[in-house]
């Protein structure tokens, strides 16, 4: 199935394309119109899963450390374990999951149909360049609509964490909150998620945009490309992800 | 319609900033960092142990710093420790001792300030001369076992 | 006779292994309907792909209007695009804007006319198209030859010299059709533009083609006006026109005999 020249080819393609992509991306600041309607199919669409996620990760994150703390009498730092882990991964990380599971998908979905109707030969033809006023503003809109719900996700994981620890599990509210402003960086652990997301948010929407356009103009060519979209930019994140961890957190 | 949809993006990202907000301002150090000045005070160790940049300095358990710097002197042998002092903090005598403490049995390690008697106070970019190095477990446990040994050998004499 | 809008020279283009044109050499005249026919496969679509510059061919050229279009700088392709209209098979309508918004998005992309004036715009070409009271719809809601209505009012918009028509036909019942086929020839007329259509219905594209050209195998077979082509002896032509099952085209896909292959099962 994976043939090497082939994936280079695609590799290199990819590249031009994401050229293409960017070069278009100045003249939107002129017509940002478009992309505040993409945001909202990427970015607002995708809030429920990220704030239902959210609190639940951060609630069974409070369950499970709470156990393993409280046999060693450490319950004070859960607050500071739980905002660690959502702030320099799971919140990154798991928001870019989603995203690519929620919008990358449809991304890829809405432009392959596109092609598929010509819709894109359409626009070519009446002399509209279809990177720029399609892709472009999907893709845009998907790398900045990450960090937000990145930065959501965590922090609804913390308002979860804080619930169950303090008002289930009877952590005291002082030392939850304590803990984390003596010992959580704001450039160091805050700031290196930020930029994770901001990563993420670049790799999925360019491989999102980037299958759809690039399809077979067919509903199987469709399809495999939205699947491609989920595994492939699931499989970066996680990639990526270890290497910027290793580069920030060495 | 589309006003609509731009309400519910102005929501959105509207929730994502006061969301990085949060991360910023109630979820990390971001808000104990001081906006006000700092001065600098050095200190020379013979032994840092698990010392860190960024570690906290305290005077009576409250935080008035932290640590800048950790350099090593190859003249003297000693790790030269550069803190940050809040401006606000700036009565110390210049007999101050700065030692290497522990927080707990397991905790992170930073440095107490214990100020002395003199009339004069530390200013910026001075250096405290009495410090005293931290602790490390494995010594304290060999000067231990030592003397306990030593003690075995007088009574068997 | 004057200089042809398009001329296409020793065109060649392959996908992949398969050639789609092996050196075809071919004019259209300005002012006329010219037909390009043939068996489906034989690359219609990519002809009309070819002349709006969205492929490349492998050798040759093709100059519209006095432009070589593969060798015009992006730019100036697009100064030449905005005077080619080209209607889709399926129309291409863009599915999140209304029938007004789709016919208005080229107004509003190129040129800087008021809202007023390009609603009156829109609303003329769409009564040109018979559908004024349908601006309100979006294209999901639309048949297919209303969709088509629509396209043809959209590539009308910015008023091109000549529009490429992409199996029009297909598909579409018997009412629809004849709406489509006065709808091809009156904007023809009516507006004095160059018509290319892409088609193997031969009934209905004959009833208004002034040229034909039949293309099969990546070849030019006849090329002539409608009656040269209706009265042609050319076996080619006969069995294009009057589909026949067999004849130069063969009935059966090239391959294996039937008997070769029932001889290997009995082994």
């Amino acid at each position: 199935m994976i043939h090497p020249v082939n994936s280079l080819t695609r590799l290199g393609r990819g590249t031009l394309f994401l050229l293409k992509v960017l070069a278009g991306i100045p003249q939107l600041f002129v017509r940002f119109g478009l992309v505040t309607k993409q945001m909202y199919s990427v970015g607002v669409q995708t809030l429920l899963i990220i704030l239902v996620a959210g609190l639940f990760v951060g609630m069974v994150l409070a369950l499970q450390l709470h156990y393993t703390l409280s046999t060693f009498g450490a319950e004070d730092t859960l607050g500071l374990l739980v905002d660690l882990a959502l702030v320099r991964e799971l919140g990154p990380v798991v928001a870019a999951l989603l995203f690519a599971g929620r919008a990358g998908s449809a991304l890829t979905a809405e432009i392959g149909l596109m092609k598929a109707t010509e819709q894109l030969s359409g626009l070519e033809m009446m002399a509209v360049d279809p990177v720029e006023r399609i892709i472009a503003p999907r893709f845009l809109a998907g790398f900045l609509s990450l960090p937000l719900l990145a930065a959501i996700f965590s922090a609804v994981g913390i308002l979860g964490g804080y619930m169950v620890g303090v008002d289930f599990l009877g952590v005291d509210s002082g030392a939850f909150w304590s803990q984390i402003q003596a010992k959580v960086d704001f450039y160091d652990d805050v700031m290196n998620g930020v930029i994770k997301s901001i990563v993420f948010g670049f790799i999925v929407s360019w491989i999102a945009v980037f299958e759809g356009y690039d399809c077979l103009p067919t509903s199987e060519g469709v399809a495999s490309a939205t699947t491609r979209t989920v595994v492939n930019s699931s499989l970066a994140v996680l990639g990526m992800d270890f290497v910027l961890t290793a580069i920030m957190f060495n | 319609m589309f006003k609509s949809i731009e309400l519910s993006v102005g929501i959105f990202v509207g929730a994502g900033l006061a969301a990085l907000f949060m991360l910023a301002m109630q979820a990390s150090n971001l808000s104990s960092i001081s906006s006000d000045g700092f001065y600098e005070i050095s200190a020379r160790f013979d032994n840092i142990g698990g010392l860190r940049v960024k570690s906290a300095v305290k005077v009576s358990g409250v935080k008035v710093g932290q640590v800048k710097a950790i350099d090593y002197d190859s003249e003297s042998f000693e790790a030269v420790v550069t803190m940050q002092v809040e401006d606000k903090y700036n009565q110390f005598p210049k007999d101050t001792i700065a030692s290497v403490f522990t927080s707990g049995l397991l905790g992170e390690q930073y440095i107490g300030l214990e100020p002395g008697g003199d009339e004069k106070l530390l200013g910026n970019q001075s250096e405290i001369r009495h410090t005293q190095s931290a602790m490390v477990l494995e010594q304290i446990i060999g000067q231990f076992l030592f003397s306990k040994a030593s003690e075995n050998d007088n009574q068997g004499f | 006779m004057a200089q042809p809008l398009v001329q296409i020279r020793n065109l060649h283009f392959a996908r992949g292994d398969k050639i789609i044109f092996d050196g075809v050499d071919m004019d259209i005249q300005a002012g006329r309907i010219t037909a390009v026919m043939g068996p489906s496969g034989t690359g219609k679509t990519t002809l009309l792909k070819l002349i709006g510059g969205q492929l490349i061919p492998d050798q040759g050229e093709i100059i519209v209007d006095g432009q070589n279009v593969h060798r015009l700088k992006r730019a100036d392709l697009y100064r030449l695009r905005k005077k080619m209209g080209m209607l889709f098979q399926s129309g291409a309508l863009l599915t999140d804007l209304s029938v007004f918004e789709n016919i208005a998005y080229p107004l509003r992309e190129h040129t800087n006319l008021s809202d007023s004036m390009i609603r009156s715009m829109v609303l003329i070409k769409l009564q040109a198209v018979g559908l004024s009271t349908a601006h309100g719809l979006m294209p999901s809601e639309l048949s297919g030859g209303m969709a088509r209505r629509v396209a043809l009012a959209r590539a009308l918009a910015l008023d091109p010299m000549m529009i490429m028509y992409d199996e029009p036909f297909t598909g579409q019942d018997p009412i629809s059709l004849g709406v489509l086929v006065k709808l091809i020839r009156d904007t023809n007329h009516a507006l004095k533009l160059t018509s290319i259509l892409v088609s193997h219905d031969v009934t209905e594209t004959l009833s208004i083609a002034d040229d034909v050209t039949i293309i099969s195998e990546g070849k030019l077979v006849a090329h002539g006006t409608r009656d040269e082509i209706m009265h042609s002896e050319s076996p080619w032509v006969r069995q294009f026109v009057d589909g026949e099952a067999d004849g130069p085209v063969p009935f059966h896909y090239p391959g294996d005999s039937i008997e070769h292959q029932l001889m290997q099962e009995v082994k």
